[in-house]
């Protein structure tokens, strides 16, 4: 049955010079190995900038200092600059070529993911930082003066509304993250846009190659934007009904003449 | 003691590229910001389009991809007008894409779609009544822009820009994976013939560093200038 739903494709595909099944399949590939990479390093790097952005407002200064030049180091130099760092630099690590890491870190990916994953903390330790740090004083005051513990009013009041603040610029992280990916290619991984580069130097068609990578992430990017959209509406429940009250008043606003 | 083995003046010049090139291409991204910025708040249908169009495709699209697209795509764009020029005319030129130029155009268009979001923004936010009262002075639109609209709009726009600015400034590493010596490239080169890798890329780090946070401090500055007359909310 998919056989001969398949058919017509796979002749158009034999007619094609490029898109071949043969590219297609790399460039699925490549999807793969971008999809987990990302996710990977955003699941990651959300776990673990939790604790760090707590420690980064913390009172302590032995705590909040460590976390304050990492996050100034990492947002302050260029990914491949620590993508090739980590890639570059982890051979150099006395006896690592005897250890058991060894087979693990000489494939791209793991070093990759190291570099990705320790770039998104840094940016994301600060957004929510910033999230924490902006939480309404009444709110807390609230919370106090319902006699909640500390742990009760981070679990129930600061965590909750702060990650609501902080929604858009994670999704903006997220996105950023997925386009950052694309350095991956340069430490050989074969992702979105190395598939891009292997099919541009072997058939030489830079428009058809690099396009085609690129409305794949349009693509990513668009499904993206449109799930963490879903996800702000759903947080914010206050604000449901609010555009469409918006969207009435500007109709009426329009329908008064206007004076030329 | 820090032993560069004879690539330091190398690294300064790659350093120097990564400045102009991100200079340059501010500069550029800046224009273009504007340009966008006025279209998509045009009443007219067209030039909105186009600046939607432009500014949604450049931001989802990762900026490495972009300018694999313009830079190996222009070269061969390039070739067919020579080859055209050939059979057509007998004109024997090969015009060869500079790696330079091609970097401060990539990285100024992919920008100019960031700051025009910035400065939509921006504009939007000036009030309305202190561009009606430079009208009834009788400024022209240019004057307009340039006293009232101009200072008024760069307190707004401020810490997008320097936002963006931050970002370009580390973008322009990628050129060096299209074959502009910028000192990404020249450490690569440098930690592969002297298996270093960690000398030369923590001083390009070191230097990143200290670029980012001169333009921070400028920043800082520049804040305060265009922040003279407003009071600073309570937080």
């Amino acid at each position: 049955m998919i056989d001969t739903l398949l058919e017509p494709l796979t002749a158009w595909l034999a007619e094609r010079a490029i898109f071949t099944p043969d590219t297609l399949a790399v460039y699925w590939q490549g999807i793969e190995t971008t999809l987990s990479l990302v996710s990977l390093s955003l699941l990651m790097g959300f776990v673990i900038s939790l604790p760090l952005s707590l420690a980064r407002g913390s009172h302590y200064g032995w705590l909040r200092r460590p976390v304050q030049a990492f996050t100034y180091v990492f947002r302050g130099t260029p990914l491949l600059v620590q993508l090739y760092l980590i890639y570059y630099g982890v051979v150099f690590i006395d006896d690592v070529q005897e250890s058991w890491l060894w087979p693990l870190v000489k494939e791209p990916f793991l070093p990759a993911l190291l570099a990705f994953t320790l770039n998104t903390v840094a940016y994301t330790t600060e957004i929510f930082h910033g999230a924490i740090v902006n939480t309404p004083r009444g709110e807390l005051e609230a919370a106090k003066a319902c006699g909640m513990s500390r742990s009760l009013i981070y679990r129930r009041i600061v965590f909750p509304s702060a990650f609501r603040r902080a929604l858009p610029a994670y999704g903006n992280e997220v996105i950023l993250t997925l386009h950052a990916s694309a350095i991956a290619s340069t430490v050989t991984l074969m992702d979105i846009t190395g598939a891009a580069q292997f099919v541009y130097s072997r058939f030489y068609a830079p428009f058809e190659a690099f396009i085609f990578a690129a409305l794949i992430y349009l693509v990513i990017t668009l499904t993206l934007l449109y799930v963490l959209r879903r996800l702000e509406a759903r947080f914010n429940p206050q604000l449901r009904g609010v555009r469409k009250q918006r969207r009435k008043i500007m109709a009426f606003g329009n329908a008064i003449p206007q004076k030329p | 003691m820090l032993n560069l083995h004879g690539y330091g003046m190398r690294l300064i010049e790659g350093a120097l590229v990564t400045v102009e090139l991100a200079a340059l291409s501010l500069i550029i991204a800046v224009l273009l910001g504007l340009v966008t910025a006025s279209a998509k708040l045009s009443k007219r249908r067209l030039p909105h389009l186009l600046a939607t169009l432009y500014t949604t495709l450049i931001r989802g699209v990762p900026d490495l991809v972009l300018m694999m697209l313009f830079f190996f795509g222009g070269q061969v764009l390039m070739n067919d007008v020579s080859d055209w020029l050939y059979a057509r005319f007998g004109l024997d030129l090969f015009i060869n894409i500079d790696a330079f130029i091609a970097g401060v155009l990539t990285i100024g268009l992919i920008f100019g779609a960031y700051m025009g979001e910035t400065f939509r923004g921006a504009i939007q936010a000036v009030d309305k009544g202190q561009v009606e009262a430079a009208t009834a002075c009788g400024m022209s639109r240019a004057l307009i822009f340039r006293r009232i609209r101009f200072p008024l709009m760069m307190r707004h726009a401020l810490p997008g820009l320097s936002n963006n600015w931050l970002v370009l400034l580390k973008t322009t590493a990628l050129v060096s994976v299209i074959g502009l010596s910028d000192m990404v490239r020249v450490a690569t080169q440098a930690s592969k013939t002297t298996l270093e890798p960690f000398t030369f890329m923590l001083f390009v780090a070191v230097i990143y560093l200290l670029l980012t946070s001169l333009s921070e401090w400028v920043i800082k500055r520049l804040t305060r200038k265009y922040n003279a007359g407003f009071t600073r909310g309570r937080s």
